[in-house]
């Protein structure tokens, strides 16, 4: 199938009035068998071609059901979207039907995943796989298609990749797994590209690789990439924006300088006292106290409030803090962000 | 059913045969050791994998039904006078194939004997070829796969073989050659021709549960709290039996229950065949077996036994299922 | 491979001509062997020598073709070539009936878990494990064969292929319902597989995404049919023997009812051998359906 109603290609900011890509209040819920689990509770960013956001959040904050919920690709059930809208180049995908919906998918976003290993199928060959984008987007016959993956595993630096077209998942390191996966992600040209985790499985000098790949790749296609993952070191290099996600919120959205050096959120802040600093040697490691909440049973008022050290009483009580602009560019939702600006605790 | 890792491994083929050999589960999951660490603010009592098993069990209908139904049939095997007070040796010939009425709800068959009789004491030769192959079968077949498993190394690879040989006769096939060179009579003991068919059928089904039980120990004994108890001090007998053998047991009772239905099945086919359960051994597979040319004429008499066998096996293979479905982790 | 089918024919042979006892007992009907043809077997089998080379000079019978006599003086070997055809014809079709159905049912229900198709499925590949074949071959032959006249309920002479197609449904009955089982389960699990979830990412229709899970799932389906095989030829005998067919299993069937212990035994190692190359083939084939162990 074709896409015929879409455009296609390196989008161009100056047409819209708004981002590329506008998540508006979105909402996600898993009905299990402990009772319904708000995973996504009213999450909003926006991302614009050629910008890169970092999501940045730890496991279970709901950063990767909201990745999914843009990509329409949910388990449904448990999962269900209850509210919000996402809004690429203007078109709300949430309230497309599903068969238009794929049109989008591949074409005009793609997304990579953490493990390459599980993520590939590993009985067809990986040139079967980057060519299945182009048989089945644009019409092309296998021979034509595996010519364009040859082409795409040179572009990711595959080495040798004419002679390897034909070989199995499995035959390849974990770096190069992600680098196939990257390629078969950028294969149409997409204007947005998901990556959830595409580092984290992999050594820390590939990881650098990878991210260099990526953030090169993404000059030269006009991207806006969306970068999930829970690893501060990660993100530091390449994102232009980070909204850090606690509990199915966002907690606080800045420019990644204003982040690292003057974060508004509590816990954002232990965070970054988390990372272990070579010049702290023989001080005692800093962690956040407590464990995220079970999503069924979010605590009342602020869900960060019972680790939290700046908490009150209003943060117990009443509604979770709004997401407050700070200024054009930051984001914050805590009632007490001017005392974690102003100084240390 | 746990994918096993394949990545690069060889093609083990004790993962396909253990998962998808016959008659047991098609697929079984290998359920981690006691009690993941549940990382919630409110972290509640540890459960164990059959806690949680039996609070699923107990409310599921399956079980529930097939529970009763093996108890009940249980209770008809070890004491049929509960269920009937007709001898079912007091076979008068006039009342020959005499369709079910009132005196005999099921009729009677061809030697006049009252079918209804000859059904609830056919129980008992069945379940206690049944319970008694399967106890050999866990024996046996535990053993060596427990000793496979655990050891390793050339135990392993003489185990193996032994298992690749056995495997290779089929439990009908083995068991008719079995039992042709060994063949009993009509004078042969009650007791005697139930344990040839009970040996029989033992001695080609240990092999399913031994790869079972090797797969289960191997991929226990590389779990962190036996390299503990190992580097504790503990003799290899004692980490058997606390931290392996209880770990490992369940897919093995999943397999053992529903192959219980399985062997049923197989003596009642080896009766029919005329090798197994002899006359005067009062068996559903010999009243089929004896029934069957009059199916026209008479189905009473070869459609009580046929239900009643059925809804045996029927009833032992629910069970295992209920059983294995609530001892998976995934479908938590 | 070699050493199973040395270990395993030797097991035969041992449990049928050299355990302690009259190896003679109950193999020639319902009267004791005649003496000549005790005397013939014993210089035959050399039942008087080692046990060891007793099982020598009997692989070195079977391979030149030499599978024994019976007691009524008919060669084995003439008896298992006259009847294997049928099997052949009858096996093959039921293998073919195992895999449409089987896997065609298996992958409705693994596609919607949980729905009406589902459940139907799984009881009644419940209910057919859990009747005996017999039961199920005599109830066909009376309901379809019989009361409806669908079919004949009795295969005739050369066992025709359409007459075939009663026992051979039979044959593959229990078969066909584990397939349809695992096959069921295989695609559930695949479906929630990462790389499904990759394949819906990059915006394959439907049909293209479960086909990504059922090549998967198919492998070990295919392997199954390969180890199930035996149990099949087991179904065999009884299936071949209610339907009447001159098959190597009505050849067994019959044989087991005259106490015909050579041919019972003759044929039953021909059989085992046969499952023994299959299983081989099956090894051989699932190399080639799984690139992971092609390249280790």
């Amino acid at each position: 199938m074709t896409v015929t109603d879409i455009t296609v290609g390196p989008g161009d900011g100056g047409a819209r009035d708004e981002p590329l890509l506008v998540v508006d209040d979105l909402q996600v819920e898993f009905r299990t068998r402990e009772g319904v689990a708000r995973a996504v509770n009213g999450v909003s960013y926006t991302v614009d071609a050629g910008e890169t956001l970092a999501v940045l959040g730890e496991s279970g904050c709901g950063k990767s059901v909201t990745a999914q919920a843009i990509m329409g690709i949910l388990d449904t059930p448990p999962g269900f979207v209850t509210g919000g809208s996402v809004r690429l180049d203007g078109v709300d995908l949430l309230a497309l039907p599903e068969n238009q919906r794929r049109a989008y998918r591949g074409e005009a976003i793609a997304m990579i995943f953490q493990d390459a290993l599980s993520a590939l199928n590993p009985v067809y060959s990986v040139g079967r796989q980057i060519a299945e984008m182009f048989r089945v987007h644009r019409d092309m016959s296998q021979k034509e298609g595996l010519v364009k993956a040859v082409e795409l595993m040179d572009l990711v630096r595959i080495p040798a990749a004419k002679e390897r077209v034909n070989d199995y998942p499995h035959q390849f390191s974990g770096g190069m797994r992600q680098r196939i996966m990257i390629a078969m992600s950028i294969a149409l040209q997409p204007q947005v590209l998901i990556a959830d985790e595409p580092t984290t499985a992999l050594d820390v000098t590939v990881q650098a690789q990878v991210m260099e790949l990526l953030a090169d790749l993404q000059d030269e296609l006009n991207m806006a990439l969306i970068l999930i993952t829970h690893d501060l070191g990660v993100v530091a290099d390449v994102a232009d924006r980070i909204a850090v996600m606690y509990a199915g919120r966002i907690v606080e959205q800045a420019p990644v300088g204003d982040l690292y050096h003057r974060p508004a959120h509590p816990y954002t802040q232990g965070l970054l006292r988390s990372i272990p600093r070579v010049d702290a040697k023989g001080t005692e490691l800093f962690a956040i106290k407590g464990l995220p909440p079970n999503l069924t049973r979010v605590p009342p008022g602020c869900s960060f409030n019972p680790r939290c050290v700046y908490a009150r009483d209003v943060c117990r009580d009443g509604a979770a803090p709004p997401l407050e602009q700070l200024s054009d560019t930051r984001a914050v939702a805590c009632h007490f962000y001017e005392e974690v600006l102003g100084g240390e605790q | 059913m746990s994918e096993p890792t394949r990545l690069g491994g060889a093609r083990d083929r004790d993962n396909v045969q253990r998962e998808f050999a016959r008659a047991p589960a098609e697929d079984i999951t290998l359920p981690s050791p006691e009690g993941e660490p549940v990382p919630s603010e409110d972290v509640g009592k540890p459960r164990s994998l059959w806690q949680d098993a039996w609070d699923d069990l107990r409310h599921n209908k399956l079980f529930i039904i097939g529970s009763i139904l093996v108890l009940i049939l249980i209770v008809m095997a070890a004491f049929p006078q509960l269920f009937t007070s007709v001898d079912p040796r007091n076979c008068v010939l006039q009342n020959s194939r005499q369709p079910p009425s009132s005196e005999a709800w099921f009729g009677y068959d061809l030697q006049g004997c009252d079918v209804y009789a000859r059904t609830i004491y056919g129980a008992r030769a069945s379940i206690l070829v049944g319970i008694f192959t399967t106890a050999s079968v866990m024996i046996i077949g535990g053993l060596i796969g427990i000793v496979a498993g655990f050891f390793g190394g050339w135990v392993d690879g003489i185990a193996s073989r032994i298992t690749d040989v056995f495997l290779a006769l089929p439990l009908l096939l083995g068991s008719i050659l079995i039992l042709t060179a060994f063949p009993s009579s009509t004078d042969t003991p009650e007791l005697v021709v139930i344990g040839k068919v009970v040996l029989a059928l033992a001695l080609l089904g240990w092999t399913q549960l031994a790869r079972i039980m090797r797969s289960s120990v191997i991929q226990v004994k590389n779990q962190d709290y036996v390299s503990a108890a190992r580097a504790l001090g503990a003799s290899s007998s004692r980490i058997i039996g606390r931290h392996v053998l209880p770990n490992s047991l369940a897919p093995v009772i999943v397999v053992a229950m529903i192959s219980l239905g399985a062997y049923i099945s197989a003596e009642a086919t080896l009766s029919f065949l005329g090798i197994g359960l002899q006359p005067p051994v009062i068996s559903w597979g010999i009243a089929i077996n004896d029934a069957a040319t009059y199916v026209r004429t008479s189905p009473h008499m070869l459609f009580f036994p046929a239900v009643f066998l059925s809804v045996t096996v029927f009833a032992f293979i629910m069970l295992g299922d209920a059983v294995r479905d609530a001892l998976d982790p995934k479908l938590r | 491979m070699i050493p199973v089918v040395i270990g395993t024919t030797f097991i035969i042979f041992t449990m049928v001509w050299a355990l302690p006892g009259d190896p003679f007992a109950g193999k020639c009907g319902d009267r004791p062997c005649p003496p000549s043809y005790i005397a013939e077997q014993t210089a035959r089998y050399n039942l008087d020598d080692p046990l060891l080379l007793q099982y020598v000079k009997y692989m070195g019978n079977l391979l030149t073709g030499d599978l024994g006599e019976t007691f009524r003086g008919t060669q084995v070997i003439d008896e298992l070539a006259v009847a294997l055809p049928a099997t052949l014809k009858l096996t093959t079709l039921a293998i073919v009936i195992e895999i449409i159905i089987g896997i065609g049912a298996g992958v409705l229900a693994g596609l919607r878990r949980g729905s009406f198709m589902d459940n139907l499925v799984l009881l009644s590949t419940l209910v057919v494990i859990s009747i005996p074949i017999f039961v199920i071959g005599y109830l066909a032959q009376f309901i379809l064969g019989v009361q409806l006249g669908w079919f004949p309920p009795t295969v005739g002479r050369g066992a025709p292929w359409s007459d075939l197609i009663l026992p051979a449904l039979v044959l593959a009955s229990v078969s066909l319902a584990y397939v349809a089982r695992l096959t069921r389960t295989q695609l559930a699990e695949n479906m929630r597989a990462d790389y499904v979830r990759t394949a819906t990412a990059k915006g394959l229709p439907r049909r293209q995404v479960v086909r990504h899970a059922l090549r998967n799932s198919l492998i070990p389906v295919v392997t199954f049919i390969g180890i199930d095989f035996g149990a099949l030829m087991g179904g065999a005998v009884v299936t071949e023997g209610i339907f009447n067919i001159k098959g190597v299993g009505g050849l067994v069937f019959g044989s087991i009812a005259t106490r015909e212990g050579a041919t019972v035994t003759a044929a039953i190692t021909f059989i085992v051998i046969v499952f023994l190359l299959v299983n081989l083939l099956v090894d051989l084939l699932y190399g080639v359906l799984d690139p992971r162990i092609r390249y280790e």
